[in-house]
């Protein structure tokens, strides 16, 4: 099995910049976690010209919606959610400094030019294994729209978080790379 | 004529939201490892042994094995001898799920309206399938469907002219589009005739069978050992990551269809497959 690589948040471009398509990396430090509703009202703040609730800059997001903790628990399962629904958001926060998103699925032709452009990475976490990625993470806080339920921004921190980099910041995509890699003619 | 109370319909609603949510079935969990042993990308099988650890949390530690603990997709089979007394079914049914979702610590998915998309804040309503049977049993099935593979379904209404190599060709190009997205290895539920709305019905139930069970009728289990190796052709592979297991089954339902007509439905299911039926 190959060797992970650890990853300290905040990132700088000459670590991510190293990293390639296929990379298995453990993630320490904070995550902040965004869906679709929390999404849209970020950029809704963005086109106002209003400060973020926290600065994306050198940041990992986390496309993620758990489910409520356990008492003694700092969360419940959280894995990942399919990351195409937020592809209309994305390349806005990349510009904006944001080193990288955490997801499953594949991406818009739109956010991989970004992620090429301002330097970030799209890492998959493995889609249902959301009570085993829970083990990562240590501590919780929402931080903005609370009201939105499991959809509120929050910021994890975590330890050891595992995922694979999918896009890295030339163009390298896993996706690709594995289906033609297994593919056999029908 | 047999009576039974609604309060009843709900104390069972409410078990099977967690039950299914935190136990995955013994069906799923063997094909889960009969793909392992198969898998040949190295990659792919990390990602398999972590569902069947997943799974193994799920059940030791009573929390959900997956953060979308799904909509609530209710079957019920209802004997006509049957009898309610209580009150309503459907209120019953809801109330069931607004109990386990809230005591389960289950997540609350759904949004009231399409448009402004306000949660409704406990899971509810679930969509509700009845079916009159005779007899003077009732047989519930709690299906917790995940938005991530729902939103990979696609439907068709093919000509007779295309026939079965337009239903392979359908069938196949839908899991090749969806790719990693669904969270594979999926199952693919088919609908196959019916009308329009009829064939993605019976796509779902086809993905409630046991996974890995083959339809009875010959000609429609031949065409679900075509699919299946067709569709493990793709390299997709466990998470999209590339292999052999990009489904872990393929199920096809029928139903008699229009001289005009050939209806396809494919609905796909993540590997995160929880369901579970009581019969009482």
């Amino acid at each position: 099995m190959t060797e992970y690589i650890d990853l300290k948040t905040p990132l700088e471009n000459a670590t991510i910049e190293k990293l390639k398509a296929g990379d298995k990396v453990r993630i320490s430090g904070v995550l902040y976690t965004a869906r679709d509703a929390a999404h849209k009202r970020l950029i809704e703040m963005v086109e106002a010209g209003n400060n973020l609730p926290f600065d994306v800059k050198g940041q990992l997001l986390y496309y993620v919606g758990p489910t409520p903790a356990k008492p003694g628990q700092v969360i419940g399962s959280a894995g990942p959610t399919t990351s195409y629904r937020m592809d209309t958001y994305a390349p806005t926060l990349i510009k904006m400094g944001l080193k990288g998103t955490i997801g499953k699925g594949s991406r818009s032709k739109e956010v991989i030019e970004a992620m090429k452009k301002y330097k970030a990475i799209y890492f998959a976490a493995v889609g249902g294994a959301a009570a085993l990625i829970a083990k990562t993470i240590k501590r919780v806080e929402i931080i903005a729209f609370d009201d939105l339920g499991t959809e509120a921004i929050r910021k994890m921190e975590v330890k050891d978080f595992p995922a694979i980099v999918v896009n890295d910041t030339n163009g390298g995509d896993l996706y690709d790379i594995g289906r033609k890699k297994y593919k056999i003619p029908i | 004529m047999r009576q039974i109370n609604t309060e009843q319909i709900t104390e069972i609603i409410e078990r099977l939201c967690t039950d299914a949510n935190y136990n995955l079935g013994d069906d799923l969990i063997t094909s889960l490892r009969s793909a392992l042993e198969k898998e040949e990308s190295p990659l792919g099988r990390e990602v398999i042994t972590q569902l069947l650890e997943n799974a193994e949390i799920g059940r030791k530690e009573q929390v959900p094995v997956c953060q979308d603990t799904g909509f609530a997709i209710i079957f019920i089979e209802l004997g006509q001898e049957v009898v309610f007394t209580g009150g309503d079914l459907q209120e019953a049914v809801n109330e069931g799920i607004r109990r386990g979702y809230k005591n389960g610590l289950l997540r609350k998915s759904i949004v009231k309206n399409p448009i402004d998309r306000i949660n409704t804040g406990d899971n509810t309503p679930a969509v509700i399938h009845t079916d009159i049977v005779s007899g003077d049993k009732l047989k519930i099935t709690f299906d917790a469907k995940g938005g991530g593979c729902e939103n990979m379904s696609r439907s068709a209404m093919l000509t007779p002219a295309q026939g079965r190599k337009g239903v392979i060709d359908f069938v196949v190009e839908t899991v090749r589009t969806a790719g990693a997205n669904p969270c594979p290895p999926i199952i693919v539920g088919v609908g196959l005739g019916g009308t329009f709305d009829y064939s993605t019905l019976l796509a779902k139930k086809a993905i409630l069978r046991p996974v890995g069970s083959n339809n009875k009728d010959k000609t429609i289990a031949s065409l679900e050992i075509e699919l299946l190796e067709k569709i493990n052709k793709l390299g997709i592979g466990p998470q999209g990551l590339g292999g052999r297991t990009t489904a872990l089954a393929v199920q096809v339902e029928t139903f008699p269809c229009h001289i005009a007509s050939l209806p396809v439905a494919v609905n796909i299911e993540c590997h995160s497959h929880r369901t579970k039926t009581v019969v009482i």
